[in-house]
C-alpha cells in the first residue's frame, strides 16, 4: 500500500493521530531545550558534519585501521557484503557455541538484515531486550520508530501485550508495574542467555573500540553476562578518533530524546578473560550509496531520529505508513538506494519543509536528497502514468502565454462548479477561492491601456 | 529603479489582489514596475513532483525575460526559492537579483515606515520555503538569535498585533502537489496550524507565501470562516479593507 493510503488509515482515528503527533512533538521540544543549553550547538553540528564527511571520504582506510586495532585487542573481526552474509556469520558463531538463546540490544542493522527470522529458522531463540523493541517483538511487529520502537502504543496496549505474553494481570495500566514486569521478565532472559548481540553507535578507528548507547543498560546486561558478545555495525558507523566521541555523544542523546546524554554510553575494547568478542562490519548497499554523489551524505546519519520527531508528516502518519523499516525523512532517502520500485513513494511522503535538514545533528541535506530521489524515481518510470500525463499537460500550458491565459479563464469559469462538486482531493476538504473576474495580468493590461504613455519607457 | 515583478501563475489567476497589492506597494516606494508576459510559472509544480526536466522551459523563459532588470521581486517565497535554486545550479548571476517581496523591502529597500494601518490580531505563518529556504527568519530548529523579516515589516503596520503561536514554524501541509497526492496528511497538518492560530486569537492569518494561504484559506472557508487568510503584501500595502475587510 502507498504511504498516502496508509496515512489515510492512520488518520481515521483523529484523536489517536493527534496524540501521536503531540507525543513526538514533545520529544522535539525537549531536544530544543537541551540543544539550547549547549552554548556552541551549531558549531558542534558543523564539527560533526565535517568529521563524518572526512570519514566518508576515507572510509576504507579507517575501516582497515579499525580492523587491525580491534584484532590486536583480541576482537574477532568479520566482513559481510550483504545482509545474508551477515546472518550467516552471526549464525555460524552461535552454532559453534551451541547457542540456544540470544539476547539482543537494539540494533537497526539486524532489523535491516532480518536476522531474527534467520536465527529463529535455525532454532535459536532471539530476545530483544530493549523494552520498546521487546514489546513490538512480542506483537510480532517491527519497530515504528528507530529510537522509540513502541512509541505508537499506549500504556494500556502494552498492558494487554504483557497480559497475553508475560502473564501479568489483565488491565495493567501503571507504568511502574509494567516496567517491573518487564524487568523481571528480561532479567530471566539475561541470566539464561548463551550469547549477547549488540549494535554499535560509534566504532573508533584509532583504538579498535566501540561505543553502545542505551537508556536501559540492556546492552551491558547482555554483554557482561554472556560468554559470547557479537557486535554488528554498518560500515558508516566508524569515526577516526576517540576525541570525536566528545562531539557525537554530546549531539546524539540531545537530538534523539532531549536527554543530555544516554543513561549508558558503554565503551568496549576487548573481551574479558574467557569471553569471545566478535564484530561484524556490514556493507549491504552502503558502498553503493557512497558512490552516489547526491546521496552520499545520508551515510553520515547517527540514527538519532530527530528528523522523525520533527517531521510533520511522520508525526501524522506513523512509522508503519512507510514501506521501509527505517521510516521518516532519513528512511525516505535510504530506502530508494535499496529498491526504487518498492520504496518509490517514500521520497514523496514529504512537503519538503526542510525541518529534517535543519534539525539533523550531522547536517544531512535530507530534504534536498528527497527532491533528487523524486527526479530519479520518476525518470526511471516508477511514477503512475496519469501523473506523468498531468505534469506534461501542466508544463505545456504554463510555457505558452496564450494557452495559459485561455486555460486560466476556463479554470476560473468552472471554478464555482468544482467548488460545489467537491469531487477532487483538494475540494473534498478545502474550498478553492472565489473566482476573480479578472486575472492580475488582465487587470494590469487594462490599467496600462488607460494610462497616458510613460515618458521613460521601461528598458 | 525599474523592477521586474514576477507574479506566479496561481496568484495571477486566483489571487489577482495579491499581485495588485505587491505592484502598488512597489510603486508607492517610487519604483517603476514592469511585469513581463512570460513565464507564467516558475516551474516548481513539475520539479517538486519529480519532473524537473519539464520545468526547465519556465526557468529559461524567466532568464530570458527578467535578465534585463537590476532587481526582480515576487510575492511568493516558494517560487522565488525554486527560481533561485535553479539559477544557482546553472551558476547564473540572476539568482542573486531575485527577491521575495519581504526580503526586498527589508534588505534592499530597508523600509523603516509604512503608511499602512491594520488594527487586528494577526497570526504570521512562516512558510517553510521562505523561512528555511530563503532565510527570511530564524527557524525554531536553529540555535541562533531570533529574527523574522516578515514580522519586522508587520511591526511597522499601525494597530497590528501579532499573536504568539505554540509551534511557530510548523509546515501547513501544502507542499505543492503533496496537497493532492497526500490529502489526508496535508489537511490534518493544515487543521493543526489553524487551531494554533485561531486558538491564540488570530483574526487573520498572513504569510509571504500565497500557496500556504491557498491551502489554509481553503480550510478556513469550510471550517472557520471567521478567520481570514491574507497575503502579507495586502497588509503592508494597506489594501486588505478594500478587498475583504
Amino acid at each position: 500500500m502507498s504511504h498516502a493510503a496508509n496515512a489515510h488509515d492512520f488518520l481515521r482515528d483523529p484523536a489517536r493521530a493527534a496524540w501521536h503527533d503531540q507525543t513526538l512533538w514533545m520529544v522535539r521540544v525537549k531536544r530544543d531545550r537541551q540543544a539550547a543549553k549547549v552554548p556552541d550547538w551549531e558549531a558542534l553540528r558543523e564539527a560533526a558534519s565535517q568529521i563524518k564527511e572526512h570519514t566518508l571520504s576515507r572510509l576504507a582506510e579507517y575501516l582497515e585501521e579499525f580492523e587491525s586495532r580491534a584484532a590486536a585487542n583480541g576482537i574477532q573481526v568479520h566482513w559481510a557484503a550483504d545482509g545474508e552474509e551477515h546472518n550467516r556469520i552471526v549464525h555460524g558463531i552461535l552454532a559453534r557455541h551451541g547457542v540456544r538463546k540470544l539476547v539482543k540490544s537494539k540494533s537497526m542493522l539486524t532489523e535491516e538484515c532480518h536476522l531474527n527470522r534467520h536465527l529463529e529458522e535455525h532454532g535459536i531463540e532471539v530476545i530483544d531486550t530493549d523494552l520498546g523493541e521487546r514489546i513490538v517483538q512480542l506483537q510480532r511487529k517491527p519497530p515504528s520508530h528507530i529510537v522509540m520502537p513502541a512509541i505508537h502504543l499506549k500504556r494500556a496496549e502494552v498492558g494487554e501485550v504483557f497480559h497475553e505474553h508475560l502473564g501479568t494481570p489483565r488491565g495493567l495500566d501503571d507504568a511502574q508495574e509494567l516496567t517491573e514486569a518487564a524487568r523481571q521478565h528480561l532479567r530471566r532472559q539475561f541470566l539464561t542467555a548463551d550469547a549477547a548481540l549488540t549494535g554499535v553507535n560509534f566504532a573508533v578507528a584509532e583504538t579498535g573500540g566501540f561505543v553502545v548507547c542505551t537508556n536501559e543498560g540492556n546492552a551491558d546486561m547482555g554483554a557482561h553476562l554472556a560468554p559470547v558478545h557479537i557486535a554488528c555495525m554498518g560500515i558508516e558507523k566508524i569515526i577516526p578518533k576517540q576525541e570525536h566521541l566528545g562531539v557525537f555523544l554530546r549531539l546524539l542523546a540531545r537530538s534523539a530524546t532531549g536527554q543530555p546524554s544516554t543513561v549508558f554510553s558503554s565503551h568496549f575494547y576487548k573481551p574479558r578473560p574467557g569471553q569471545e568478542m566478535h564484530i561484524v562490519l556490514v556493507d549491504n548497499g552502503r558502498s553503493r550509496q557512497l558512490g552516489r554523489e547526491d546521496y552520499r551524505r545520508s551515510l553520515a546519519c547517527i540514527r538519532c531520529a530527530a528528523c522523525f520527531n520533527t517531521c510533520p508528516v511522520y508525526r501524522r502518519s506513523g512509522g508503519y505508513s512507510y514501506s521501509y523499516f527505517i521510516a521518516g525523512p532519513i528512511g525516505s532517502i535510504l530506502a530508494p538506494n535499496v529498491d526504487k520500485a518498492a520504496h518509490g513513494d517514500m521520497p514523496f511522503a514529504s512537503t519538503l519543509c526542510g525541518s529534517c535538514s535543519a534539525v539533523c545533528p550531522v547536517k544531512i541535506d535530507i530534504h534536498t536528497q528527497l527532491l533528487k530521489w523524486r527526479q530519479e524515481i520518476t525518470a526511471e518510470g516508477h511514477a503512475p502514468w496519469w501523473k506523468t500525463l498531468a505534469m506534461r499537460v501542466t508544463g505545456l500550458v504554463l510555457k505558452r502565454p496564450a494557452l495559459y491565459a485561455l486555460a486560466g479563464r476556463l479554470a476560473r469559469h468552472f471554478l464555482p462548479l468544482v467548488n460545489l462538486l467537491k469531487l477532487d482531493p483538494w475540494t473534498r476538504s478545502r474550498a478553492l477561492p472565489e473566482a476573480p473576474g479578472q486575472s492580475f495580468r488582465e487587470w494590469l493590461a487594462e490599467t496600462e491601456r488607460a494610462k497616458p504613455p510613460a515618458k521613460n519607457p521601461p528598458p | 529603479m525599474t523592477l521586474g515583478l514576477f507574479i506566479p501563475c496561481y496568484v495571477d489567476q486566483l489571487y489577482p489582489q495579491v499581485g495588485r497589492a505587491a505592484h502598488s506597494l512597489l510603486c508607492q516606494l517610487g519604483h517603476e514596475v514592469v511585469v513581463p508576459a512570460r513565464p507564467a510559472c516558475c516551474g516548481q509544480p513539475m520539479s517538486n513532483s519529480g519532473y524537473a526536466s519539464l520545468s526547465e522551459g519556465c526557468v529559461a523563459d524567466f532568464r530570458a525575460e527578467f535578465d534585463r532588470f537590476e532587481r526582480i521581486v515576487s510575492p511568493s517565497g516558494s517560487c522565488v526559492l525554486h527560481l533561485k535554486e535553479s539559477l544557482e545550479a546553472a551558476h547564473h548571476p540572476l539568482a542573486h537579483r531575485v527577491h521575495e517581496l519581504c526580503e526586498f523591502l527589508h534588505d534592499i529597500e530597508k523600509v523603516t515606515s509604512l503608511p499602512a494601518r491594520f488594527p487586528h490580531k494577526v497570526g504570521l505563518h512562516s512558510s517553510c520555503h521562505g523561512l528555511r529556504g530563503l532565510g527570511l527568519g530564524r527557524c525554531s530548529e536553529c540555535l541562533a538569535p531570533e529574527f523574522s523579516k516578515p514580522a519586522k515589516l508587520l511591526s511597522l503596520v499601525e494597530g497590528l498585533e501579532l499573536v504568539t503561536l505554540e509551534r511557530p514554524d510548523e509546515c501547513c501541509g501544502f507542499g505543492g502537489t503533496f496537497s493532492v497526492f497526500e490529502p489526508d496528511v496535508s489537511v490534518s497538518m493544515g487543521r493543526d496550524r489553524i487551531r494554533d492560530h485561531a486558538g491564540h486569537g488570530a483574526e487573520f492569518i498572513t504569510s509571504a507565501d500565497m500557496s500556504c494561504l491557498m491551502h489554509l484559506g481553503g480550510l478556513l472557508a469550510r471550517e472557520a470562516p471567521q478567520v481570514k487568510a491574507v497575503h502579507i503584501a495586502e497588509i503592508l500595502a494597506g489594501c486588505v479593507a478594500e478587498q475583504r475587510g
